[in-house]
């Protein structure tokens, strides 16, 4: 893997010399996550967000285990054994509060991960199967978060799992009769949250097992940089221990702290009050919203509202949430733009700017009520979306006239050191 | 010579499947015996996964919940109730005479999904409007069962989840639902009971 001039792991103690022959996982962790990766010298501290996700998943696997010996998956018992895991087990209500919180914290850092990825262009050549595999993570993740949403079996649990499942009959001909597999049953009961919890038990070590691949295939070109311009030398890299776990170990931090704030003084802000009440399945709740990082793509389930051609509007609402992320698929190949970082492409830049608010727009919608003027403004904003991946970036890639790389990381590096380091008035005089 | 011995035994063949035209010399009999026994091995594992897909379908404990009695004597006109049918809710609704000639002024071939009201109600008791109280867009209840709710433009039902509005025939007239409000199976017992499923 990597570069040649990564440091060679040689066991100095008997014992690990003995291990390196027999089973070199010390090997293995060395060069992944050790001295013996060399990472591009510049990163900054969007680059944490990879370990940080990392550290969220920990988070949720940690006091998921804990709450699963509380929990019991019953549609009788539910919703009684999560008041009790608030009540009465011992820290319970810590635990319970890490894992709802955990959850957002675990999107907010993706999120921001994934527009990292689109603004540096880290799903360009050579990349392109990282970003595959973290966009099969990032659908893993909303399954895996749907179905823990519905194990509390308050309100909104049922009526998500009801909205949901409902996404599959909208597939002509099959679709009822897969939305009824789906469940086992004909509305979600007691089979359908056994089923959901079995796979929000599993589904969190598939990520895990996905996360592997995604860095063993990040760790053969090795990581990206913020300038785009591939590593020349052994002058362009550190080695990732100790740089980068150092800036790592402050990025969970920072990290900590703002899971502390949410978790200790604001745990139910993100939640949804009407999940407090049993499930009901003879009574909606008047508005109806998924969890926070589901609201765009809620927004665009609802942007469909009359049919088109021979295809129903609820149809068309599938397919269109369906395809916001699985466009993301073929954008390595949308985005023919050489150059990676938008730093170097002044029209990307805005156009990533507009995705941003756009996204931020959409997310806004998915929250309101299904009325005018949302209703409106959703559906310019779902439009905007698609129109950003399939026109505005390929033509992009065409026409724009990108500024001129950086020859190497070090070069653009030791430039702004030596400006810095030299007398005022000086340094800029070269 | 080595040739030949191939020829003479058809497991020292090498392993060419393949008519002698095509530059093989034939099936050999191991060439067979793998076929057959990796195929009988896909048959095999194709059959282990339909009962592993088939146990997620509704269990028998969840399809015999699949009729209940309806008492009808404590409805009033305009006005109607919810019951649980295999753990859905219906609407079992007494429609008045106004809203029946309502719904049988809409012409039929206006509607996204054409149905008179005659044809979603029983012969005699066009009155009696029992649908599903699921709403076909994404499965929410609609309100408007009792005159104090939200009934919408077309005075049936309101979904408040995505603003589908259905008229006083349970027909889908505005909004993303895709069809009527769906009439379950029954039959009038009596003129005061009605069995559902």
């Amino acid at each position: 893997m990597s570069f040649p001039w990564a440091e060679n792991y040689e066991p100095k103690h008997p014992l690990m010399k003995w291990m390196d022959a027999k089973l070199p996982l010390p090997r293995l962790v060395y060069n992944a996550v050790g001295a013996g990766y060399p990472v591009p010298r510049n990163l900054n501290y969007f680059w944490n967000f990879g370990v940080l996700a990392g550290v969220a998943l920990t988070i949720q696997i940690v006091t998921g285990i804990v709450l699963a010996m509380h929990f019991a998956s019953n549609s009788d018992m539910a919703f009684t054994s999560v008041e009790g895991i608030m009540r009465d087990v011992n820290g319970g209500w810590l635990l319970r509060y890490m894992h709802m919180n955990g959850a957002s914290m675990f999107f907010i850092v993706v999120y921001i991960h994934i527009f990292r990825g689109l603004f540096y262009g880290s799903y360009k050549a050579p990349r392109e199967m990282v970003w595959l595999l973290g966009v099969v993570i990032f659908l893993l993740m909303m399954a895996t978060a749907f179905m823990g949403y519905v194990l509390p079996w308050g309100q909104m649990s049922f009526w998500g799992a009801q909205v949901i499942t409902g996404f599959f009959s909208a597939i002509p001909i099959l679709g009822d009769p897969i939305h009824t597999w789906l469940l086992g049953g004909f509305a979600p009961d007691n089979a359908a949250l056994n089923r959901f919890f079995s796979l929000h038990y599993l589904l969190p070590f598939v990520i895990a097992g996905v996360i592997v691949l995604h860095i063993w295939a990040l760790h053969i070109p090795g990581s990206g940089n913020p300038t785009g311009v591939d590593v020349k030398g052994p002058q362009d890299t550190v080695p990732f221990h100790p740089y980068y776990t150092a800036k790592d170990g402050f990025g969970v931090g920072v990290f900590m702290i703002v899971f502390a704030i949410l978790l200790f003084f604001y745990p139910n802000y993100l939640g949804h009050p009407d999940n407090y009440i049993q499930a009901n399945p003879l009574s909606t709740p008047a508005h109806i919203v998924p969890e926070w990082y589901f609201w765009p793509f809620y927004a665009i389930l609802r942007a469909f509202t009359v049919n088109w051609f021979w295809i129903p509007a609820k149809l068309w609402g599938v397919l269109a949430m369906f395809s916001s992320i699985l466009l993301l698929f073929f954008l390595p190949w949308l985005d023919n733009s050489p150059v990676r970082s938008a730093n170097y492409r002044p029209a990307y830049r805005i156009a990533f700017w507009v995705l941003v608010v756009d996204v931020l727009i959409l997310g806004w919608i998915g929250k309101s009520p299904a009325e005018e003027p949302y209703v409106r403004i959703g559906q310019v904003a779902a439009m905007y979306y698609f129109a950003h991946f399939l026109l505005i970036v390929p033509i992009i890639a065409m026409v724009e006239k990108t500024k001129p790389l950086p020859n190497s990381i070090s070069e653009s590096v030791l430039h702004g050191e030596a400006e810095e380091a030299a007398p005022i008035g000086v340094g800029s005089a070269h | 010579m080595a040739t030949s011995e191939y020829v003479d035994d058809p497991n020292q063949r090498p392993p060419v499947i393949g008519a002698k035209e095509e530059g093989g010399a034939g099936p050999r009999r191991r060439d067979f015996l793998n076929i057959a026994a990796v195929s009988f091995a896909g048959v095999g594992a194709a059959a282990v996964v339909v009962p592993l897909v088939n146990q997620m379908n509704p269990s028998a404990d969840v399809l015999a919940l699949a009729s209940i009695e309806v008492d009808l004597s404590k409805i009033a006109e305009g006005s109607g109730i919810k019951v649980a049918w295999r753990k859905q809710p219906v609407f079992v609704r007494r429609l008045t005479a106004k809203e029946v000639s309502e719904a049988n002024a809409v012409p039929v071939g206006e509607l996204r999904d054409p149905e008179t009201l005659a044809q979603r109600t029983k012969p005699g008791k066009e009155n009696w409007l029992i649908t599903m109280a699921v709403c076909t867009h994404l499965g929410c209840v609609p309100l408007g069962v009792t005159p104090g709710e939200n009934r919408g433009d077309f005075g049936g039902y309101f979904c408040p989840c995505h603003g589908s509005q259905y008229d006083t025939a349970g027909r889908i007239r505005k909004g993303p639902a895709p069809k009527n409000l769906q009439v379950p199976e029954y039959a009038f017992k009596s003129a005061s009971v009605v069995q559902i499923g």
